[in-house]
């Protein structure tokens, strides 16, 4: 290690740089999506509508049954097949995990609903509010006050998970700095700064997600 | 008012209601009340639909609140409830608990809005803690905001299922001092309570159940002084005695 060479990263910084926002700007508009498509399917299964709440249990359970990787490369051939055109790969990879995260955020969404008292649901109807009326003052507003840490912990998730574009061959953080790494035949401190970069942003989210965990449980 | 005519309902195989007639007219108090189990909270919470029945039928203002033609939303905006636990919103502050119904079911403004709600807050002894949330206010301080909430509704009738059991005793005078006050400016009520010295004061009439039947439906002095049935009695009894 005594010939570490810091100035590949300095000189390959905006290409760096550039990686790491595909990376956030894929983790950050997945998580968006993610949460709402997730909220539609805890609804739509708590909702108890025949068939309708069916096809969302279904979709939920396909989803948390597949290695996400496999949704990737299936999404990378499928979407231009249906859509007819080529949409590019950050497209493609960005609708692979919002379906992919919309299953495990619904899970999440699910049992935070579930946890706000009955009677919260009466209250609301009680004053005349229609059930998507109280659903939307009343209880999605706790229930996501109290999920936020959960959600939060699987925000991180995917953040890591987001480098499994490598196999679609995205330029995002670790495939830019393959890349480099490569080209300049520089692997140790390419990879080492992968991993430094990829603990310090999961490392300080789940810290941050510790501390709400706690005030909210106050 | 509301009126209730051969109102029944089965929970699986346990029968929780067994035909129940009453009514409660316009400006009249009826207090239930009766022994835990006997069927009394479930008959309130059918009369705004929050329960249905399995047989009979419930009607407030002339439509059947089991009714299919019924908008029962539109329905529930005009008859207030007040429950046990009070259901204030925790993450609303008490103004805004009070402003919800008025914005997004009577469509009020704000500006009106904000203003029946610290109209009521006042009334209710409260002003000065309109900012405030739920969890900062005392057991009795919510109730109170929860009878603001639904009076905010301009409601025909209020409900109160057992209002004052959840309160520590030195909270529960003023809780009903505001539902006195309200009995007297002829608010319809029907209120489930074992509170006998509400009822002495404001009832009209009393209504007492027993294993899902109405024993007893006799006007107040009636029922204090004569007690028809045995089983109204040994309850009184027992609760006057404490």
């Amino acid at each position: 290690m005594g010939d570490f060479d810091y100035s590949v990263i300095f000189d390959n910084l905006p290409l760096l740089i550039d990686g790491l926002k595909v990376t956030f700007l894929l983790t950050i508009l997945a998580v968006v999506g993610g949460i709402v498509l997730g909220t539609l399917l805890a609804l739509i299964r708590i909702a108890k509508v025949p068939v309708i709440s069916w096809v969302a249990a279904a979709y939920v359970n396909f989803f948390r049954s597949l290695p996400l990787i496999l949704v990737i490369f299936w999404l990378y051939f499928l979407v231009p097949l249906f859509l007819g055109r080529p949409v590019g790969s950050f497209y493609s990879v960005l609708i692979a995990f919002i379906l992919f995260e919309a299953a495990y955020y619904s899970e999440i969404i699910r049992a935070g609903i579930s946890s706000i008292r009955s009677g919260q649901v009466a209250a609301g109807r009680a004053i005349g509010l229609s059930y998507p009326q109280t659903m939307r003052y009343i209880v999605l507003p706790q229930a996501f006050r109290s999920m936020v840490p959960v959600l939060l912990t699987q925000a991180i998730v995917l953040f890591q998970d987001t480098s499994l574009v490598y196999v679609v061959g995205l330029k995002d953080f670790l495939v830019s700095a393959e890349l480099i790494a490569n080209r300049d035949q520089r692997l140790v401190e390419m990879f080492v700064l992968v991993a430094i970069v990829y603990f310090f942003f999961s490392f300080a989210g789940s810290l941050y997600a510790r501390h709400l965990q706690r005030k909210l449980s106050v | 008012m509301i009126e209730i005519n051969h109102a029944s309902k089965w929970y699986g195989d346990f029968q929780v209601l067994n035909d129940c007639t009453t009514r409660v007219d316009k400006g009249e108090v009826v207090v239930i009340c009766g022994p835990s189990g006997s069927g009394k909270s479930t008959l309130i919470k059918c009369v705004n639909g929050l329960e249905s029945i399995g047989s009979g039928d419930i009607s407030v203002d002339g439509s059947k609140v089991n009714g299919r033609k019924t908008n029962l939303n539109q329905l529930r905006s005009r008859i207030g409830m007040v429950f046990q636990s009070f259901e204030l919103f925790p993450h609303m502050s008490v103004l805004d608990n009070v402003m919800l119904g008025q914005l997004k079911v009577l469509k009020r403004s704000t500006d009106e809005a904000e203003q029946r709600a610290q109209a009521l807050l006042l009334q209710v002894g409260l002003a000065d803690h309109a900012y405030k949330y739920p969890a900062q206010l005392s057991g009795g301080q919510q109730q109170r905001v929860a009878i603001a909430r639904g009076l905010a509704m301009d409601p025909i009738a209020m409900l109160f299922d057992e209002p004052t059991s959840a309160l520590d005793p030195e909270m529960i005078n003023d809780v009903l001092d505001v539902m006195v006050d309200l009995a007297q400016d002829g608010m319809t009520m029907m209120v489930v309570t074992h509170e006998m010295g509400f009822a002495q004061k404001v009832a009209d009439r009393i209504v007492f159940m027993d294993e899902g039947r109405i024993v007893e439906d006799s006007p107040k002095d009636e029922f204090f002084k004569a007690q028809g049935s045995e089983r109204a009695k040994e309850f009184l009894s027992k609760i006057l005695t404490h």
